[in-house]
């Protein structure tokens, strides 16, 4: 059992690749304010890299008031071992209530290796945080059975509470250049900078498409689309619109595009402002991977499709008809 | 060369219900499986194995049914199962989890161990790295190829959101791997035959030596406060009706007043 009184703060940890902060930290920070706000307590970012420091500023302006800043070589790619021994270091110095990660491929490869080591409970992927002020609980709400069940998870005893969360769920705060904060450079272990794995080179994904887990708009095409050729429409209409393309495992499975395009349990995880499902029938795994978007566009002939109950526009259709209307419609605007 | 291969059995969600009065899983109602991404754990285990030589072997932590997938694995030719069961482990979380499959692991010996990227149920991806934080070895998350391997090391690649890091590991090392990894092979008929006779080790929280105060519901770190069903009311979606063409025109507009268009 811990004593809960000793910690305090929020802490998001701000996840850099090759110096580029990644816009899930801004996210958290924006929601690691509302949660410090009403803990009364001050909110924290964590930033490991090496030659990074200009980038503090950063997220003070963002609403961080106070970075904890590792500028090291050891840091400049991301190392499992190394990463969750530097933060759990520092952790164990100052403290936190609570820690806040991306659900990123980073976020979720180093911070369990995080919560073994300070004997802390971690929730993976969560959409929502809530608070209980009376007991300072932090309330990780989380899909789980691939987002057909929701649940609402503690962690009562221990300290720090920890918790990865998805990436475009919550807002930044707009950068306010003026705000003033405190950065400091804790000491850390020699033994945290020891480390067996090493990387090696980084491959930058030579597909050109848009990536879609970045992507504000998504047309997804599934097995309704009927074949490899028709799939142009679908290109069509997200090159109209200035989206990516996604798909169904049933469009993928039969060849029509390529498995990086993928949305679901066992494909890619998207929230982009506007997905257009067309000829998606809406199985739960499909779901899975896009149910959080803002504004759900669902096309189908089938007017029971379950699509339609996630959809905020409903056009029920053939879509070899609506989809080039649409197309066209854009085009001449 | 021992591999071992952490192997977990879900529900099979093509079945998945949800009690619409408590938000809980109906769990009797659905079927089981071995985890899908723990398929691709057990080929790439055997190709190492193939390649480089040694023993496979698969562990899972869970009620005695979980016997039914080792005998999957074992019909798919790995060469021996490990059953961790016992009621003190019931309503573990991942911290717990890994606790107990590591001292398991321990117990079974090890040079590389394999995990699914994540288990569809929890969807968690956790146990995994915590795991081999437990072991005190390297964890390679998400790899979609083995560049090479020997006795000694390993180079692998995994997939991050831009691109692909590769990374280098002494062994023993630990592995998450992802679908693009291999094609999972089917049950061969011999392999069937043995599965049906196959009893798998079955080991309690004793066998491995494991602390009581470190594993089951009770001493879990994250409690599940609340579960509800996430099914959206259908018929919430706004209807467009009409020819494709004035269907079109509606859609622009609407997106335009919500200010996604300019
Ligand atoms: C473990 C597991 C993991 C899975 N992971 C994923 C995943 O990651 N992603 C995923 O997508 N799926 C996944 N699936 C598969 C999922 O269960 C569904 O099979 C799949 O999503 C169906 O794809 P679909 O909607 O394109 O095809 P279907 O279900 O066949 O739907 C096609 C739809 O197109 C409509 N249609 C047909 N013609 C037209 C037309 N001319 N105009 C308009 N509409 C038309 C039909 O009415 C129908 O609703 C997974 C399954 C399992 C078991
Ligand atoms: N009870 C279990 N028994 C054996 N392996 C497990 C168990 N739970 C999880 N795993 C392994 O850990 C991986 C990740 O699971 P999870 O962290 O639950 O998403 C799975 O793909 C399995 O390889």
């Amino acid at each position: 059992m811990v004593d809960k009184n000793e910690y305090k703060g929020v802490w998001v940890f701000a996840e850099q690749r090759r110096g580029q902060l990644h816009n899930v930290s801004f996210e958290l920070l924006g929601k690691g304010r509302e949660l410090a706000d009403k803990l009364q307590t001050e909110l924290s970012a964590v930033l490991l890299g090496y030659n990074i420091k200009s980038k503090a500023q950063e997220l003070i302006a963002h609403g961080a008031d106070k970075v904890y800043l590792v500028d090291n070589e050891k840091l400049k790619d991301f190392n499992d071992e190394i990463y969750a021994k530097v933060l759990a270091d520092i952790a164990q110095q100052y403290k936190p209530e609570i820690i806040l990660a991306g659900a990123t491929a980073v976020g979720r490869a180093f911070i369990p290796r995080v919560s073994i080591r300070l004997n802390a409970g971690l929730t993976a992927d969560c959409t929502a945080f809530e608070l209980d002020l009376q007991e300072r609980n932090l309330y990780q709400i989380r899909p789980a059975f691939g987002g057909s069940l929701m649940a609402k998870i503690i962690t009562p005893e221990r300290r720090p509470q920890m918790a990865t969360a998805r990436y475009k769920v919550f807002k930044p705060l707009p950068a306010d250049n003026s705000r003033k904060g405190e950065i400091i450079e804790p000491q850390i272990k020699e033994d945290s900078f020891k480390t067996r794995a090493q990387f090696i080179e980084f491959i930058e994904e030579v597909e050109t498409t848009i990536n879609i887990s970045e992507a504000d708009i998504i047309v997804s095409g599934g097995r309704g689309i009927g074949s490899k050729e028709n799939f142009k429409l679908v290109k069509d209409l997200a090159e109209a619109i200035g989206g990516a393309v996604g798909a169904s495992r049933a469009a993928v499975d039969s060849g029509w595009i390529s498995y990086s395009h993928q949305v679901g349990q066992t494909g890619k995880t998207v929230c982009p402002r506007i997905y257009i499902a067309c000829g998606i029938s809406g199985a739960v795994q499909h779901l899975a991977g896009m149910q959080s978007s803002d504004i759900i566009i669902a096309i189908n002939k089938d007017p029971d499709a379950p699509i339609f109950s996630v959809a905020k526009f409903g056009i029920v259709g053939d879509l070899f008809q609506i989809l080039p209307a649409i197309t066209e419609k854009l085009k001449k605007r | 060369m021992k591999i071992v291969v952490c192997i977990k059995q879900v529900p099979d969600t093509t079945d998945i219900k949800v009690d619409p009065e408590t938000g809980t899983l109906k769990r009797e109602t659905a079927g089981t499986v071995m985890n899908p991404f723990d398929m691709y754990a057990v080929e790439e285990g055997l190709r190492i194995k193939e390649k480089i030589g040694g023993t496979v072997s698969v562990l899972t932590m869970g009620p005695p049914m979980a016997k039914e997938i080792i005998k999957v694995a074992i019909g798919m030719g790995v060469d021996e199962g490990y059953l961790l069961t016992d009621p003190k482990l019931a309503g573990s979380d991942t911290w717990a989890t890994s606790y107990a499959l590591s001292k398991a692991i321990q117990k079974i010996g090890f040079d590389i161990v394999l995990f699914g990227k994540q288990a569809i149920d929890g969807d968690t991806a956790q146990v995994g790295p915590s795991t081999a934080e437990y072991l005190d070895i390297p964890c390679i998350t998400w790899v979609k190829k083995i560049r090479e391997i020997n006795e000694k090391e390993i180079i692998a690649e995994r997939m991050m959101e831009d691109g692909v890091d590769v990374v280098k590991s002494p062994l023993p090392v630990a592995l998450t791997v992802v679908k693009e990894i291999n094609e999972p092979r089917l049950e061969s008929l011999k392999g069937k035959m043995r599965a049906k006779k196959y009893e798998p080790i079955t080991m309690d929280l004793a066998a491995i030596g494991g602390d009581e105060t470190k594993v089951g519901l009770k001493y879990s770190p994250t409690r599940v406060k609340q579960t509800w069903s996430a099914k959206r009311e259908p018929g919430k979606a706004e209807m467009l009706t009409g020819e494709p063409d004035e269907i079109a025109e509606k859609l622009l507009n609407k997106l335009k007043e919500l200010g996604c268009l300019k």
